[in-house]
């Protein structure tokens, strides 16, 4: 049952006014960034818009990666863990003399690894996404911390140029951006002009019906944990490009649920089969402001909280105002 | 029964006297006798943060070192920065009664009533780096008042305008309801009340994160294009913040005064202008103060917490041209050195 059915058959719950959550957050974003460009000095100048995006880079990159996932009605909550132990182990190789490129493709071997055995959980084992994601988060890092490094922070070796230069900047823009870029360009057209990225959208919305149609679900499942790993590890590497360091206990910390924030935020539902790339790049950047705005003010860290928070409440409030939930979802839930 | 009894009395005496052949090999000087014994055998826990981190490592090392030397058994327990796995690894302890817990306590209360139940327990604890409201037989570490206090001073006599500096500064906080930021906090804020020509500009929080650092760090370095300092509460957390000043193309411009515990990287940092400034707790020295207490407080007849006393790490500045070869210190160094 397409959406629109659904809403005639239950009946709108509020006056329709054609608003998707991509363009109640849009709106919000634009608020904030007219009260912020009015109100604080300095804002809109390109070098601080230029931060503004590069600040939230890493985190938009994890977040296509999440939207692919999510999309064909799955989670990642391992995808923070992959991304710190992954590069860590590339990392710690290259402190103890391995060359380069076979430590980058060791430690990106490492990450597909762990797609793979994600993607295998879920789609033949059959263990749900939110349960196989999260006992493997702690099965990477354990492991990790077991054979792979004995130390939460790794610095990158001083004489890791090439390393650096991915973080430099190309005609006064951050690589990070570019990066980010490439990647929300990569996924958009994957999932919308290849014949794999229009199944994903297809089992995201009815997985069963997938199948029966002859979509390979099983082996299409495996390919959104592996694209999402080796996502990952591409923004660990940056991440560590950036601060010459990497810090392993990000793989603990809340992160994932910022990138799940930022998946959310920008529209894509939960319940799979909606939105794309374009709802991360709105949630992502709607963050973006928030932080830099909140930064130049200099709230307090608590403060910072709330309002992210906040934000996030108002935003799925009115969202399930507009959309409300309708049959489809009543009947599968949101994961 | 008392045949049982009496075996037991035997064996103990026989144990006693072997023992005592044991001692006479050692030379008595009226004291080397109580030393060694007092440490031969005994069960010594350590209960960190997380043993993934230099600290931690550095005094566990030192602790092997000694343990291996003088015959006691040291068994860690590591709650890996969980401290409700710590609080639950401390009763667990407190039943299996060692002779002496090192604790590192993740704040000032939480493990506080269970210290306070293992010294009742009979149970000889020190604290180490962070002291907890309960006071035990020890505390060995840094002082985090003093800490805020050279890292201000250091940030002042760079910055003021009488030296030059646009009297700007900024602070990278980590975490403000952990003690240690709080306590550096204070300091930092006590000093700076002080000098009313100094002007923070920017005062945010990171949660030790370098990643947060460092887009924090580079808005506010655009937002002040005169900044002249950056105080930064952990250095780790502070690669960030010299990302961001890298980034800016301002090494040197904004300098940025950090604390450790003086492991190699933070010399390397100094050299290369990451860092203009280290208040370096070397945590190397720590290792050999806490070895020491664990000498003291196993020789001590008192019960435990009658006598409680306090090792605060002597803390030294290091910039580009105060620092010396051997200012910081490798894993390398602590496993060859005596404990």
């Amino acid at each position: 049952m397409t959406e629109t059915a659904a809403r005639k058959a239950t009946g709108p719950a509020w006056p329709r006014l054609g608003l998707t959550q991509e363009t109640i957050v849009f709106f919000i974003a634009i608020a904030f960034f007219a009260v912020f460009a009015v109100t604080l000095p300095g804002f809109l100048a390109s070098d601080n818009l230029l931060s503004l995006l590069q600040n939230v880079s890493v985190l938009g990159i994890l977040g296509v990666a999440m939207g692919i996932v999510v999309i064909g009605r799955g989670i990642d909550l391992a995808m923070v863990a992959t991304m710190a132990m992954s590069t860590a182990w590339t990392i710690s190789l290259m402190n103890a003399g391995t060359d380069a490129v076979s430590a980058v493709l060791l430690g990106l071997g490492f990450a597909a690894v762990i797609g793979i055995v994600m993607g295998i959980l879920i789609a033949y084992v059959e263990i749900p996404a939110i349960f196989a994601t999260l006992a493997m988060s702690t099965v990477i890092y354990g492991f990790g911390r077991l054979a792979l490094v004995d130390l939460d922070v790794i610095y990158v070796p001083e004489d890791a140029d090439w390393l650096r230069a991915l973080s430099g900047s190309v005609g006064g823009v951050p690589l990070p951006v570019i990066w980010f870029g490439l990647v929300a360009l990569l996924a958009y057209a994957f999932l919308r002009f290849t014949r794999r990225g229009r199944y994903i959208y297809a089992m995201g919305d009815n997985y069963e019906a997938a199948r029966i149609t002859g979509i390979p679900a099983r082996p299409m499942t495996v390919l959104q944990y592996l694209l999402s790993s080796v996502i990952a590890f591409g923004a660990g590497i940056i991440t560590a490009s950036l601060l010459a360091t990497v810090n392993i206990r990000v793989a603990q910390s809340t992160m994932v649920y910022d990138v799940i924030l930022v998946v959310v935020l920008g529209g894509i539902g939960l319940s799979g089969g909606k939105g794309g790339v374009r709802n991360v790049i709105v949630g992502t950047v709607l963050i973006g402001i928030l932080l830099n705005g909140m930064t130049i003010m200099d709230l307090s860290f608590t403060l910072q909280n709330l309002v992210k928070g906040a934000v996030l409440l108002v935003a799925i409030i009115v969202d399930s105002f507009v959309n409300p939930r309708d049959e489809q979802t009543a009947q599968q839930g949101d994961i | 029964m008392k045949g049982i009894l009496k075996g037991a009395l035997m064996a103990l005496t026989l144990a006693g006297g072997a023992a005592q052949i044991a001692q006479a090999e050692q030379f008595d000087d009226g004291l080397a006798p109580h030393y060694y014994n007092s440490l031969k055998d005994k069960k010594v826990v350590f209960l960190p943060l997380a043993m993934s981190f230099d600290l931690p490592q550095v005094w566990a090392e030192g602790m092997q070192t000694q343990a291996d030397r003088l015959g006691y058994e040291l068994s860690i327990r590591d709650p890996n920065w969980s401290s409700d796995v710590g609080a639950q690894a401390l009763t667990t302890l407190i039943s299996e009664k060692p002779d002496l817990m090192v604790v590192h306590n993740p704040d000032m209360q939480v493990y506080a009533r269970l210290l306070a139940r293992a010294q009742k327990a009979g149970i000889k604890v020190i604290q180490i780096n962070l002291k907890s409201v309960a006071t035990t037989d020890a505390y060995v570490g840094v002082n985090w008042y003093e800490v805020g206090e050279h890292q201000a001073t250091m940030a002042i006599n760079a910055c003021a305008p009488e030296a030059g500096g646009s009297g700007k500064i900024a602070i990278m906080q980590g975490t403000p309801t952990n003690p240690n930021n709080a306590i550096t906090m204070s300091a930092i804020e006590d000093v700076l009340a002080k000098h009313p020509e100094i002007e923070v500009v920017s005062s945010q929080s990171a949660d030790w994160d370098a990643t947060k650092a460092h887009s924090v760090a580079s808005t506010v370095i655009k937002q002040n294009p005169d900044l002249c300092g950056y105080i930064g509460l952990w250095e780790v957390m502070d690669a960030g913040v010299s990302a961001a000043i890298r980034e800016a193309d301002k090494v040197g411009e904004i300098k940025l005064f950090t604390n450790g515990g003086g492991q190699k990287p933070a010399c390397d940092s100094l050299a290369n202008g990451a860092f203009t400034g280290y208040v370096s707790y070397d945590a190397f020295g720590q290792a050999r103060d806490l070895t020491n207490a664990i000498a003291q407080v196993m020789q001590s007849d008192l019960a435990p917490g009658e006598a409680p006393y306090a090792l605060y790490t002597p803390i030294r500045d290091l910039t580009k041209d105060t620092m010396r070869d051997d200012s910081c210190w490798t894993m390398d160094d602590v496993a060859k050195a005596p404990f």
